[in-house]
Order: C-alpha cells, then sequence, then structure tokens
C-alpha cells in the first residue's frame, strides 16, 4: 500500500514539474545498511591500515550515487559543449576519477580546507560549487565562480583553493595551508592533491620535509591515473610506488576506483592527522577515460581495449550502483530518477552558461592588487588608462 | 644538382624547427635533445622522427620538472655535449629561473672563463595563441632580458626560425630561443633543407619608410606590417618596420639609425608594458636620439594584468591600437 501512495506521488511530482526524488520511504522494502569488504590498503611506515569491514547506509549509498553522476554527466556536457566550440580553452576532464573526489569529501569536512592541480571540476563540485557556477565558468560568463575570469583551471569555493595551473606548484601551498590549521587550533586539516606526473617535481619534496619537520596537519594525495598527459608512470618515475615518496612521511596505496575504499583510507588518514601525528601521504589508483585535455584524444599512448576494461571492470559508479542494488539498498527506478533529475540539472547549467553575459570589459582590470581609491592601469597606449577596483 | 640542395621545401614553423634539429643532430654528434614528451614528437610537433631516426640516447623525455631539465642541461653543456633543452610552454620556464639566471647565465664569468654552458640552448613555445589564457600565452622575454650572460631570439617565420634557432645552437653562450607558438602552424614558408644561419643581435629592417619607426618581434611583426599598410594608405604615413629578432643583447645601431631618420618610434609587444621590453628600447632610444625625435616615444603592449583568459582580444595590442597610436604620433 505504501508503495501504491509513493506511486501516486511521484506521478503529483512529475505533473508539477517537481525534480525531487520521491523514494518509496517504506522501511520494509530497503536495507538501510548494509556491510562491505574493500580492499587492502598497502601501507608504508604505518602499523595499522584502514578497515576492510565498512557500513553503508542507504542515504549514503544514493547521495554517493547521486554526486558521482553528477559529476560525469557535468563533464560529459562540458565535452559536448566544448566541441560546438561553446567552451574553448583548456579542458580537463575528470571522468572516470568520481570516486575519489566523492570518497576524499566523505572522509573529511566542509570546514577543512583542499587544494588540487587543473582537473579540478569535480571537486569544486564536492566542496561547494554549483553546476551552474561550473558551467558558466567554463564557458566564462559572469555567472561563474570565479566571475568568468579564470576559467576550467581556476575555480575556487570556500575552503576549496582551486584550481592551480602550474603543476606541482600547488602543494607548498596547501602545505601553508596545514600550518594555518595548526597554528589557528581549530582541529582542520589540509588536503593537498597531486597527479603522477606531477609527483617528479622538486617542490613536492621540499614541501615533504617541511611537513614532516613541522608535523602539520596535511594529507598529501598522488592521483595516480597512470599517464602523466601522454607519459605511462614507468617511463617517467623512477619509483612508481607513489605511497613510498614521502620516505619517512607514512603512506597508503588505495583502490580509487572504488568511492568507499577512499573514504575509509581518508578517514584514517584524517584522524592520523588529527592526532597530531603530523603529515600523511595517500596514493589513490585511478583511471581518467578521456585524454589528458580536450586536445588530446587520449587514444595514442593507450589502447581503447584498455579505456574499454577499466570502464567495464572498474567504472567507479557502476562499483557503486550494483552494491546497491544487490543489496537491496534502493530500486532500479530510484536510480533511474536519480538520473534524470540529474540530467535535467545539467541541461540546465549549460542553457545558463550558454545564455549568461559575458564579464563586463570593465572586470579586465579589477583585482590586480588590492587598492583602497580605484588604481589606474597603463595599457596598450599612454592616452587609454583602465580602472582597477579591488 | 647545386640547384636541388638548396631546393626550398614550403615548411610551416614547427616543420623548420624540426628540419633545424635535424641538421643538428645529423652534424654534431655531441647534439642531445630532452624536455617533456620530446621522443613522440612533441605537443607541437617540433621534434617529430628525431628519435626514430637518430635514436633514443640522444632525443629523450625527461619527467615533469623544469628546474631539473635546465640544470641537468647546464651540466651537459658544462660537460661538452649540445645540449637542446625543451620547456614545454614558456610559462612554465619559472621553475627553472633560477638554473638560467643564476648558474647557466653566470657560469662563464664566474669561472674566469675557465668553463662555459655555452652549447646549452633552451627552447619554448611563446606568446599568445586565442586561447592560451594565464599559463599557455606569456612572453617572458623581459624577465631575461634583465640578465647578463645569456641570449634570447625570438623569430618571426619559418625561415627566421630555423636560421635563428641553428644560430643560437652555434653561438657560444647559452640561449633562450622562443617559438611564437601561434605561428606553427599559420607560418608557412619555403625554407631550404640544408642548415644555414642568420646573424645574432642583428635587427632586420623589412620595409624602409621615411615617416615612422616601428619595432616589433614574434608575432607582433605580422600585425604591424598590417598596421603599416593601414598608415600608408589611411594617412600616408611611411614606415620603417623593424624585426627585433635578438632581444639580448639588442642591436641598438640599426634602431637608432632608423630612428634618426624618421623621428618617431613605435614599438609593441604583448608582454605587459611595465618593466615590458619596449622600456628598455625606449630609454636607450630617447639617450642617443632626443634631438631627432619628433614626438614622445610610443609602447603599444599588453595590460598591465595577468594574461586574461576571456578578454584577450581587448588585451592585446592589436592593429587597431597601434594604428592610433602612429596617427597620434604623426599630429603630436
Amino acid at each position: 500500500m505504501l508503495t501504491n501512495i509513493s506511486h501516486v506521488l511521484r506521478a503529483c511530482a512529475q505533473r508539477n514539474g517537481a525534480a525531487a526524488v520521491v523514494s518509496a520511504r517504506t522501511y520494509a522494502d530497503f536495507t538501510t545498511e548494509a556491510s562491505f569488504e574493500i580492499k587492502k590498503c598497502d601501507i608504508h611506515k604505518l602499523d595499522e591500515a584502514p578497515a576492510t569491514q565498512v557500513v553503508m547506509t542507504r542515504d549514503e549509498g544514493l547521495q554517493y550515487y547521486r554526486i558521482m553522476q553528477t559529476i560525469r554527466r557535468m563533464e560529459l556536457k562540458a565535452d559536448q559543449l566544448y566541441k560546438q566550440k561553446i567552451i574553448r580553452g583548456f579542458c580537463h576532464l575528470y571522468d572516470g576519477q568520481e570516486a575519489c573526489a566523492v570518497g576524499i569529501e566523505a572522509g573529511i569536512n566542509l570546514t577543512d580546507h583542499l587544494i588540487t592541480a587543473y582537473r579540478a571540476h569535480g571537486y569544486t563540485y564536492t566542496r561547494g560549487g554549483t553546476v551552474k557556477e561550473i558551467m558558466s565558468e567554463l564557458t566564462g560568463r559572469r555567472g561563474g565562480i570565479a566571475k568568468g575570469k579564470g576559467g576550467s583551471m581556476h575555480m575556487y569555493t570556500k575552503n576549496f583553493y582551486g584550481g592551480n595551473g602550474i603543476v606541482g606548484a600547488q602543494v607548498p601551498l596547501g602545505a601553508g595551508v596545514a600550518l594555518a590549521c595548526k597554528y589557528q587550533g581549530k582541529n582542520e586539516l589540509s588536503v593537498s592533491l597531486y597527479g603522477d606526473g606531477a609527483a617528479n617535481q622538486g617542490q613536492i619534496f621540499e614541501t615533504y620535509n617541511m611537513a614532516a619537520l613541522w608535523k602539520l596537519p596535511a594529507i598529501f594525495i598522488c592521483e595516480n591515473n597512470r599517464y602523466g598527459m601522454g607519459t605511462p608512470v614507468e617511463r617517467s618515475a623512477a619509483s612508481t610506488d607513489y605511497y613510498k615518496r614521502g620516505d619517512y612521511i607514512p603512506g597508503l596505496r588505495v583502490d580509487g576506483m572504488d568511492v568507499l575504499c577512499v573514504r575509509e583510507a581518508t578517514k584514517f588518514a584524517a584522524d592520523h592527522c588529527r592526532a597530531g601525528k603530523g603529515p600523511i601521504l595517500m596514493e589513490l589508483q585511478t583511471y581518467r577515460y578521456h585524454g589528458h585535455s580536450m586536445s588530446d584524444p587520449g587514444v595514442s599512448y593507450r589502447t581503447r581495449e584498455e579505456i574499454q576494461e577499466v570502464r567495464g571492470k572498474s567504472d567507479p559508479i557502476s562499483l557503486l550502483k550494483d552494491r546497491i542494488l544487490s543489496n537491496n539498498m534502493a530500486s532500479v527506478e530510484e536510480l533511474k530518477e536519480i538520473d534524470v533529475s540529474v540530467r535535467k540539472e545539467i541541461e540546465d547549467a549549460a542553457q545558463f552558461a550558454t545564455t549568461d553575459p559575458e564579464p563586463p570589459l570593465e572586470e579586465l582590470c579589477n583585482h590586480i592588487f588590492k587598492n583602497d581609491p580605484p588604481m589606474e592601469v597603463r595599457s596598450t597606449n599612454p592616452w587609454i588608462k583602465l580602472k582597477s577596483v579591488s | 644538382w647545386l640547384i636541388l640542395d638548396w631546393f626550398p621545401y614550403k615548411m610551416n614553423m614547427f616543420q623548420s624547427v624540426t628540419s633545424a634539429l635535424d641538421n643538428t643532430l645529423a652534424s654534431d654528434p655531441t647534439a642531445v635533445i630532452f624536455g617533456e614528451d620530446v621522443a613522440f614528437g612533441g605537443v607541437f610537433r617540433c621534434t617529430v622522427g628525431l628519435r626514430d631516426k637518430y635514436g633514443k640516447d640522444r632525443v629523450f623525455n625527461t619527467p615533469l620538472c623544469e628546474q631539473g631539465i635546465v640544470g641537468f642541461g647546464i651540466g651537459a653543456a658544462v660537460a661538452g655535449a649540445t645540449a637542446i633543452a625543451e620547456i614545454q610552454f614558456a610559462d612554465y620556464i619559472y621553475p627553472a629561473f633560477d638554473q638560467i639566471v643564476n648558474e647557466a647565465a653566470k657560469y662563464r664569468y664566474r669561472s674566469g672563463n675557465l668553463f662555459d654552458c655555452g652549447s646549452l640552448t633552451i627552447r619554448a613555445p611563446w606568446g599568445c595563441v586565442g586561447h592560451g589564457s594565464l599559463y599557455h600565452s606569456q612572453s617572458p622575454e623581459a624577465f631575461f632580458a634583465h640578465c647578463p650572460g645569456i641570449k634570447v631570439v625570438i623569430p618571426r617565420s619559418p625561415v627566421q626560425a630555423k636560421g635563428l634557432l641553428l644560430a643560437c645552437i652555434a653561438d657560444q653562450n647559452p640561449c633562450i630561443f622562443f617559438e611564437p607558438k601561434i605561428l606553427y602552424r599559420a607560418a608557412v614558408e619555403q625554407v631550404p633543407v640544408e642548415p644555414y644561419t642568420l646573424p645574432l643581435s642583428q635587427a632586420e629592417v623589412l620595409q624602409e619608410g621615411s615617416d615612422v619607426t616601428v619595432v616589433a618581434w614574434g608575432t607582433q611583426i605580422h600585425v604591424m606590417r598590417e598596421v603599416a599598410d593601414m598608415a600608408q594608405e589611411k594617412l600616408g604615413v611611411s614606415c620603417e618596420l623593424i624585426d627585433l629578432q635578438t632581444i639580448l643583447p639588442w642591436d641598438v645601431e640599426t634602431i637608432c639609425k632608423s630612428v634618426v631618420k624618421t623621428g618617431r618610434l613605435l614599438i609593441s609587444h604583448e608582454a605587459p608594458i611595465t618593466g615590458g621590453f619596449a622600456a628598455e628600447i625606449s630609454s636607450s632610444v630617447q639617450e642617443q636620439c632626443f634631438l631627432n625625435l619628433e614626438a614622445p616615444i610610443s609602447r603599444v603592449c599588453g595590460y598591465d594584468t595577468p594574461f586574461p583568459h576571456i578578454f584577450e582580444p581587448f588585451y592585446i595590442p592589436d592593429k587597431w591600437k597601434c594604428f592610433d597610436a602612429i596617427k597620434k604620433m604623426i599630429n603630436y
């Protein structure tokens, strides 16, 4: 009988155009939580590893599914818009790696701090940005999260420090944020992400040293998607055990395609930092379906078969979906509804991003410096001076 | 058959760079090329085919570490190899700034000519490209112009690119060779297959004129050519167009000789105006040719902002801004 009511409610919702997911809150029908066995993490200079038996509730499952699906659809939409030349410039897509962003966010709080490199759309979303803001930043419009002035690689929100173009430059920044956390004593920590290519940059090792020396609450995460642009890890790194590269910093190697694995490892790492034990390193083994950026087809350095294999066997969204369905935590229709509502959200955002006006020309010179009376900016010839307000 | 040896092929700029590197690897057994992704041909296809032809110990990839790449290059050059390092974008050259300025530039000086890294050449794609935004469009020549000990060279076309690059490689000083990335495919010329060099530190007068001297380099030359035509057509002003080619050490004489003739000077570049290289040219010229000047020296450059994402068409010193500057100079 309850299912009948929910069917009616669902029909009403659709007629009213509501995008809400009317789930059948029949406590008898679905399991509210289930226990899962996850892969054990490899550890370096640690006495114990994160738990291998974890619990996921129904709500958590649906939430992770929704967020991952949103990121996936958003990235695919960005791909489409790029091919239509509505998004220009550089666009580095995150599809395939959703479990990393969602798992990390599930293991920390929104009051913690995060910084990453240029493959940042997923993190912008998990850290509080809306799809609308992200897409209009990609198209360079005034509704964008950085007022349209940053583009794909420079998106920021509260406690999310970007979005950084120069490879490896964000890691020392992350350590600085960790120092501020420690100094202010609010029990917050800082998560600094970088890729397998960036792991060979000198400043990363300088950062490891400072973080370990001063016992900073910093989690360093290497998102190893096996390719630094077009170079596979074996050809660029003398040691591909990225979780051991911190040497004196304890490390974990985590299956980055399983959101629960990432969540458990992040929780473990966060506890380690909050207990004042200093920094910790995590290597997430993950994979990106697209090429390095939209100008890279992604198939000249790896085979289509490899991409298909990963998509078939380890796709993060499929993995989660199977877990939810096989443990009777939700129905197929429910997940389909989430898909539909996500699709609509993305469509609306894309529509907004395409029609929103570009930032006004006055914005060109704003925010170069912080200045009280507006500053004058010299331009291409001495007769034209522009105003900079900040 | 002599003519056939010199038979030029139609090449675009990246092909002319490949040709120059090919010539170097063929004639100089100590030459090595390294950088990020150069093995498969490079992200701009400048090194296509070289690894297959000359072997993987002469054309090899480095990991992602600019400071390491240049430091390594300096070492290889000091030991006697002809080291040609590629920095993937000029915007990424800053981690290597210390190595270039403190090590490469000062090696010969500090060792009293006992050691030098003259056989080092650093190549980097440079300049705006239409969609590059903050970190794929920068023109950092001004930072390096402030450093005695290195040479900075910027070509405007495939023929210049090959000749100047070979000159840089042959030159016994560490050189930075910036290649305008927007011209990689866009500029096509008949380029000789055989090696040839063009002189460094010599500016080239592309078009003689009597009213205004116009100085630019790289991509901006093509903009200024159009401006010169517009000035002739609409204002009846004859412009003398000079390509500076070598930024450091620059050809003061050619510019000054031209300014003495015309009395007006316009310098244009994409880099921000404050501290841009036009400031150096302007200052030197007014020192030497003060009484010959009919109007203040004009600089049409990029704005003093980071290279913008969406505002690029407004930021760059396009032909209208330059034309306007010429008009104001003529009517001064």
